[in-house]
């Protein structure tokens, strides 16, 4: 029986997404320690199932403002990824890598690719996870950036699945560096279909 | 006493002056403030994509344009408005990630706004003012004792129609 909706993932299934999560979340924090050239330690990634409302919560309410970062799969694997970060991450982040740091209302151009880049090489940390898990190809899509309101910048991937599901992979890293102290969260939304594929590829059937 | 009353994502209600109707962080959805002047009967529809016939399983008539417009006219009509003087101001259907390759990503803010126009003319009811567009969030009030729609952004400041 195929998988149909978010919520007839199992205990099972979700330890299976937890463990994607897990591997993600290593590979992203060495990846991270490389370009920063720091020790990054990480707590073990907290993964739940969530619906746009709880994110929203989880997050500090729909008017917080966040630096969003969405990447587009394809291939084998049809989706999104979205990376949500506080200002002071964002601005960690740059201050490291760039030397500067000012995510405000906008962002210069040099920022901006600063935090695509570091999008690109966390993005590659999850979905390397999937692939060398499935042996699946999949795609990424160059990053899109957006500082705004959390509410209008999950209105996006809200839409885009509204017809499918309000439910998506939320996965919650904890960094510890010299400087960097700071929960990051990364939305996981494989369309229903791949999901099942991920699942079936992985021997866990419904 | 006025209250504030929180309208969420594809959801929407109706109230009488002095009260306030609000909505949170647009994106690329569409706030819709309908207004009887005369009566001070407002109400707020925040929809999250153009067209229900696009949708499969459950049935949420709050969340499509073509659906939510007609319910918020009847509910302000139950309350006592004239369906004839209504009047409309629009905000929301922004482009939050201009630089997505997926073009549907990009241009659903877009497809919304035109959606509402489409289910506004359908019933007869005029435009008298739009925030569209653009790529930046918004939070709308919309007071009802005088029909302002308040728009408040988290790049570019505050100002109201």
């Amino acid at each position: 029986m195929a998988l149909h909706n978010y919520d007839e993932l199992s205990d099972m299934h979700i330890d299976a997404l937890r463990e994607i999560g897990n591997i993600g979340s290593g590979n992203a924090a060495s990846s991270l320690a490389m370009m920063l050239s720091d020790q990054i330690d990480i707590s073990v990634p907290v993964v739940r199932i969530l619906d746009y409302e709880q994110v929203m919560e989880e997050l500090g309410g729909p008017e917080q403002m966040i630096v969003g970062l969405l990447l587009c799969l394809d291939g084998d694997v049809n989706g999104m990824i979205m990376f949500l970060l506080h200002q002071n991450f964002a601005n960690t982040l740059l201050a490291s890598l760039i030397g500067e740091a000012d995510v405000g209302g906008t962002v210069d151009e040099m920022s901006y690719s600063a935090l695509q880049e570091v999008a690109n090489i966390m993005a590659a940390s999850y979905v390397n996870a999937i692939a060398d898990l499935t042996g699946f190809t999949i795609n990424v899509s160059v990053p899109s950036m957006c500082v705004d309101m959390l509410g209008a910048i999950l209105s996006v991937p809200a839409i885009h699945y509204a017809n499918i599901s309000d439910k998506m992979i939320f996965i919650e890293d904890k960094f510890h560096g010299k400087d960097l102290n700071a929960p990051n969260h990364i939305l996981l939304i494989p369309d229903v279909e791949s999901l099942d594929k991920i699942m079936t590829s992985l021997g866990i059937e419904l | 006493m006025s209250a504030n009353i929180k309208i969420g994502i594809s959801d929407l209600n109706v109230a009488r002056s002095p009260d306030v109707l609000m909505t949170y962080a647009l994106g690329s959805c569409v706030g819709i403030c309908l207004y009887d002047r005369a009566k001070k009967i407002g109400g707020l529809s925040h929809i999250m994509l153009p067209d229900s016939s696009a949708s499969h399983g459950a049935a949420q008539p709050y969340r499509f344009a073509d659906t939510a417009i007609p319910i918020l006219v009847q509910k302000m009509v139950l309350l006592g408005a004239n369906k004839r003087a209504l009047t409309a101001k629009i905000a929301g259907g922004a482009r939050m990630f201009s630089t997505a390759s997926n073009n549907s990503l990009s241009n659903i803010g877009q497809r919304n706004v035109v959606a509402v126009k489409g289910a506004l003319a359908k019933l007869g009811i005029p435009i008298i003012a739009e925030d569209t567009g653009k790529d930046y969030g918004r939070t709308l009030f919309f007071t009802v004792e005088d029909g302002i729609m308040y728009i408040k952004s988290a790049k570019c400041g505050e100002w109201h129609f």
